[in-house]
């Protein structure tokens, strides 16, 4: 494999990342660096979303697990384009009704309580921290599977850039570049998709001989009894269905439509785009299967997007691809942190550091390398990066889809069911990913109850937060009315007081949100 | 001079001032939460719930019962293969994500709609 044509391909994502973000210096107001001052257009926006979206697990984890354990592993691929589908109709308008910056935000407008307030902070961080980690132990394996470089090199340059483009320029300088990161990650696996696809169906042969294809490789799971398959699949279909509207960088991404109208048809443009990308990792993986099975068993089934090209394309063509690839799985990095970090640094320089810009800068450091410092310490936590972001699903849909959900349709959830419905969904589902990236569980239904957790720790949050409500009706918040009809209330209703959302709300305060405080009357 | 000024106000500013306030009545209703009001909410939110809800079933139900026709469970033998590939690696492509794509556009239109009708009814009232 040729090493310059990769670390072209690196810097050349990495040059560009910081270029476009350098274009948004012009950022300046604190509503510019949180939210892009609203001002994104819905397909601008979709694109972004999409960018932002697809990680190191689509992009490279997919494929992996394909390789390693089959067509059952497709579902990751649905539940991740699905989600935004229950997104879409459950939450998608509301959520940007609310006018609120952060799920924090929302949490506090909506209920009027501190201490919901912080329970959501403490999850947004938690769920921002972890999901980096994957993000950067891929880039590591990606450096090393490019250029032979040491795996800690990756997570340091992610890191650098991130750190760079988001203190620089804050959510419009993001958006821009999520925008065109979306679009070099589909270029960056369509094109050799393609070229792989003629290749197997013998319709070109780079070198005169294709590859022989062997027969498919018999499954490495012989563990997967139909029991334990069917249950996984189930819980990950609502670890993954439930957990896309409580990842702080979607929800973060929603404010940035002008209105509730705007925020439904980003979603859509989203379903679309995630439709399209995530058929590519399918043909990886098949054709993973048939031309390199030898990788599943060598525990470096995550690198066949990485590898495939230059197998079956020998060559200066199969060079250019490989490094087609590399560029986008840099790409895929890249955009997913820095939309991490964003969010978190935003819910720590509101809660903690004072909302001003300057509180920003120093939050997104702390954002950045926390995330940087965990990785460099669990380099080898021998987990699929697919299934270490499908864990951090499972807590999303465990904590912030109970709290969004139920405090958008339903009038009687209160602060205290709110609190202890994320504490329980949150703690069940965290302490099965700890035991889980420990190593604890092994091959029985213990260890598949703790590798899937959504499937028991979802309803458990549910429960928790409906149960405690129910228990507590006298302090359902004053404000209650009102908030949910200014969150289901269509925008042109109030036609004498149009662009109100889109202007007045933009005001970065402590407590950026009217209703909370005409609640509190 | 007066009499140039009263052909002024006779035109569209009297006619509006002829019903004072009237067609945001109900508008006002609505954002004040009065009782009114919060039926008016109340009914909005039942039908997009309602809604929603049908949406999700639509795409949930059928997609909960693949993994159980794809793993064997349903009597169907997991070794069908059409064009050179598996069963399971077509219905879990391109079908799955168009049923999303177009569930999700159906879903759009009829919030839409849902939502100009609550418009259109509040003004109308």
């Amino acid at each position: 494999m040729s090493t310059a044509e990769n670390l072209t391909a690196v810097l050349l994502v990495v040059v560009l990342t910081v270029a476009v973000g350098g274009y948004g210096l012009r950022s300046r107001s604190t509503p510019d660096f949180y939210v892009a001052s609203r001002t994104v257009s819905p397909l601008r926006n979709a694109a972004a979303v999409s960018g932002e979206y697809l990680s190191a697990a689509s992009y490279l984890g997919i494929a992996g697990l394909l390789v390693a354990y089959g067509s059952t592993m497709l579902w990751y691929g649905i539940g991740y384009t699905a989600g935004y589908l229950v997104l879409l109709v459950l939450v998608a308008a509301p959520l940007r009704r609310s006018g609120a910056y952060t799920v924090s935000d929302f949490a506090e407008a909506r209920l009027g309580s501190q201490a919901v307030r912080r329970t959501a902070t403490a999850f947004v961080v938690l769920i921002g921290w972890l999901y980096q980690v994957p993000q950067l132990q891929a880039a590591g394996l990606a450096l090393h599977a490019a250029l032979g470089a040491p795996a800690w090199s990756g997570a340091v340059l992610v890191t650098a850039v991130v750190l760079v483009s988001v203190i620089a320029g804050g959510m419009r300088s993001v958006t821009l570049v999520q925008a065109v990161q979306f679009w070099l990650k589909l270029a960056a696996l369509a094109v050799p998709a393609i070229v792989l696809l003629l290749v197997w169906h013998g319709a070109w042969h780079p070198s005169g001989s294709p590859p022989a294809a062997p027969a498919p490789a018999a499954r490495t799971t012989a563990d997967q009894g139909g029991g334990q398959a069917l249950y996984g699949v189930y819980s990950l279909m609502v670890a993954t269905f439930l957990g896309a509207m409580g990842l702080p960088h979607v929800i973060a991404r929603f404010y940035t439509n002008p209105d509730g109208r705007a925020a439904r048809r980003t979603t859509v443009g989203v379903l679309g785009l995630l439709g399209v990308f995530y058929l590519l990792p399918e043909i990886y993986g098949g054709l993973g299967r048939l031309y390199t099975p030898g990788l599943a068993a060598a525990d470096r089934a995550d690198a066949v997007v990485l590898l495939l090209p230059g197998r079956l394309v020998p060559g200066p063509t199969g060079q250019l691809l490989t490094a087609l690839v590399v560029a986008g799985a840099f790409a895929a990095f890249l955009s997913t942190c820095s939309g991490l970090a964003l969010s978190v640094a935003a819910v720590l320089s509101q809660d903690l550091l004072g909302g001003d810009v300057r509180g920003f800068r120093r939050a997104s450091a702390l954002a950045v390398l926390a995330p940087c410092a965990i990785a460099l310490l669990l380099s080898e936590s021998g987990v699929s990066v697919a299934h270490e972001v499908g864990l951090i699903f499972s807590v999303a849909a465990s904590t912030f889809c109970p709290l969004l959900v139920l405090g958008i349709w339903w009038r009687r959830l209160t602060p205290s069911g709110a609190v202890a419905g994320m504490l329980v969904g949150g703690g069940l589902s965290v302490s099965a990913l700890m035991l889980t990236l420990l190593g604890a569980g092994g091959p029985g239904w213990a260890g598949i109850l703790l590798a899937e957790p959504a499937a028991w720790s979802v309803p458990a949050a549910f429960l928790t937060m409906v149960g405690v409500s129910l228990a507590t009706p006298g302090t359902v918040p004053a404000g209650t009315s009102r908030m949910l009809a200014r969150l289901h209330m269509p925008e042109s209703l109030d036609a004498g007081t149009a662009g109100r959302s889109a202007v007045a709300d933009d005001r970065s305060s402590r407590t950026p949100v009217r209703p909370s405080r005409d609640g509190r009357h | 001079m007066a009499e140039p000024a009263r052909r002024v106000t006779v035109t569209h500013p009297r006619t509006r001032a002829a019903r004072p306030g009237r067609p945001n009545a109900a508008v006002r209703d609505v954002h004040e939460q009065t009782p009114l009001g919060e039926v008016y909410v109340e009914a909005l939110m039942r039908t997009q719930l309602r809604l929603a809800l049908l949406v999700c079933g639509a795409v949930c139900l059928p997609l909960a019962c693949l993994p159980l026709l794809l793993l064997g469970h349903l009597g169907a033998p997991p070794g069908i293969r059409l064009w050179g590939v598996g069963l399971p690696w077509l219905v879990l492509g391109l079908p799955v994500y168009v049923l999303l794509v177009t569930a999700g556009l159906c879903y759009l239109r009829r919030a839409e709609r849902h939502e100009r009708d609550f418009v259109e009814h509040v003004h109308r009232s």
